[in-house]
């Protein structure tokens, strides 16, 4: 059951055949190759596999690909910037050591690119309830949150300077 | 890859009901955070889906002339938290919907599934309860509305046709206007829970804030489906404000409420908690509504 998928992934338009039965984690993973999107759970509850559709975060275990016709998908591998850098999320998390075994972090800073886009402050209250769809299973959320804390302002005060 | 074995994407509503009559087997999907979840778990094999996903016209927030708020079926939680037509008029239906699994899931999942999979432990149920929200059905003889407390018919069962699709959730303003309501949801964690039990009070004062005009109590997980408590509602209507009335209202709810024991929790911890949820519900709606309760 093949069909022909039209969608924007990290800012590249992409037409590929897929299957309707297909999964966008599995077509990100198997057809383009996007590897930063992880498969943990699949059915939801974990958050390894999230990454931003139309700039909103998914489970994409949980999410046909052909419903992504026409929409703008972002993974992990889309934040590098031209020269191969790391995005200021992504540093951001070294500098707080937010990651141990990495399994989680690629969805984590797909959330923390969510949030950080809204360009407002956040508690630390609100924040532990927007990144409460990810498990990290090293237990190292004190260093996630401090990561996101610290990205959300930055990203505020980079606002502000301009 | 998902056990599905015919696919079919509508484009329009019609197109749906038109699809699902021609299919018996048929079901529809709209967020997939349900259909797909069980599917992956054997549930549904060999499926056949009629998609409503990204329907527009299923994804719009009305407020009507006559001041009725209508929301399409296919409305992500999230959407209806951040409504601004919403905040401020359906607070409480806003507040429990944000309380569905995670930011995620809130961002997939859809008004319209939560009532068209029929479940008690649905977070939108008990609000919906409380507003006596009608539920717009568009069949192949046309739409009908539903009023929500004749649409459960049993767990996981509803009155909705096999050709029909869910198009909308309506509420009047005769039953939020002046309102003010609190559901509380008890579970182990804060998120990624099923309701252990969810309980919704929404309560109108009298004039000078000092007594219930009107009182609703809804559940979630107290019986085979969500259920309003009618008799503590008339035992509370014209009641003054005061701590006899809220001890009151947590016993008469154990009188209308049927838990069951299940592997999340014992019947008798949800009766404890029934009576618990539902008195700080009522003080939080209270609360909200400005008034005071005296001792």
């Amino acid at each position: 059951m093949l069909k022909i998928l039209h969608m924007t992934v990290n800012g590249k338009a992409e037409e590929l055949a897929v299957d309707v039965r297909e999964c966008l984690a599995d077509t990100l993973r198997e057809r383009l190759g996007l590897t930063s999107v992880k498969k943990g759970c699949e059915v939801g509850e974990c958050g390894a596999c999230t990454v931003l559709i139309d700039g909103k975060a998914v489970n994409s275990c949980c999410y046909l690909s052909v419903w992504a016709e026409g929409h703008s998908v972002l993974t992990v591998e889309g934040l590098k910037g031209p020269n191969g850098e790391l995005s200021p999320i992504q540093t951001a998390f070294i500098e707080e050591a937010a990651v141990q075994c990495g399994f989680c972090t690629p969805g984590i800073i797909l959330t923390a690119v969510e949030i950080v886009g809204q360009n407002r402050p956040y508690t630390r209250e609100e924040l532990r309830k927007l990144i409460s769809g990810h498990l990290c299973r090293c237990t190292g959320y004190e260093n996630i949150l401090n990561a996101v804390e610290r990205c959300v302002a930055e990203n505020l005060a980079r606002q502000n300077a301009d | 890859m998902y056990d599905i074995e015919q696919y079919y994407q509508a484009q329009s509503v019609a197109d749906a009901v038109a699809a699902l009559g021609r299919d018996p087997a048929a079901m529809p999907i709209a967020g997939g955070t349900d259909v797909l979840i069980q599917t992956r778990e054997g549930r549904h094999a060999g499926c056949h889906l009629v998609s409503l996903h990204g329907l527009g016209e299923l994804q719009d927030i009305r407020w009507e002339a006559d001041g009725a708020l209508v929301i399409g079926s296919g409305c992500t939680f999230s959407q209806i938290t951040r409504s601004p037509l919403l905040q401020g008029r359906v607070d409480m239906l806003c507040q429990a919907v944000d309380q569905v699994g995670s930011p995620q899931i809130r961002n997939m999942g859809t008004l319209g599934g939560n009532v068209c999979n029929g479940v008690t432990s649905a977070d939108s149920a008990p609000s919906l309860m409380a507003y006596e929200a009608e539920l717009e059905l568009q069949g192949p003889q046309g739409a009908r509305r539903v009023p929500i407390g004749q649409w459960y018919t049993g767990p996981g069962k509803t009155v909705r046709g096999h050709e029909e699709v869910l198009t909308a959730v309506r509420i009047s303003p005769q039953n939020y206007e002046g309102f003010s309501g609190c559901y509380l949801k008890y579970g182990k964690r804060e998120a990624m829970e099923i309701s252990t039990l969810g309980c919704a009070v929404l309560v109108k004062l009298t004039a000078d804030r000092s007594a219930v005009e009107d009182l609703r109590a809804a559940f979630g997980v107290a019986a085979p489906t969500p259920v309003r408590c009618p008799r503590t509602e008339a035992m509370a209507s014209g009641r003054a404000l005061d701590e006899a009335l809220v001890k009151e209202l947590g016993q008469s709810v154990l009188t209308e409420i049927q838990p069951r024991d299940s592997w999340r929790a014992s019947r008798d911890f949800r009766l404890q908690i029934a009576k618990e949820l539902c008195r700080r519900a009522f003080r939080r709606a209270v609360e909200l509504a400005g008034g005071e309760i005296r001792a």
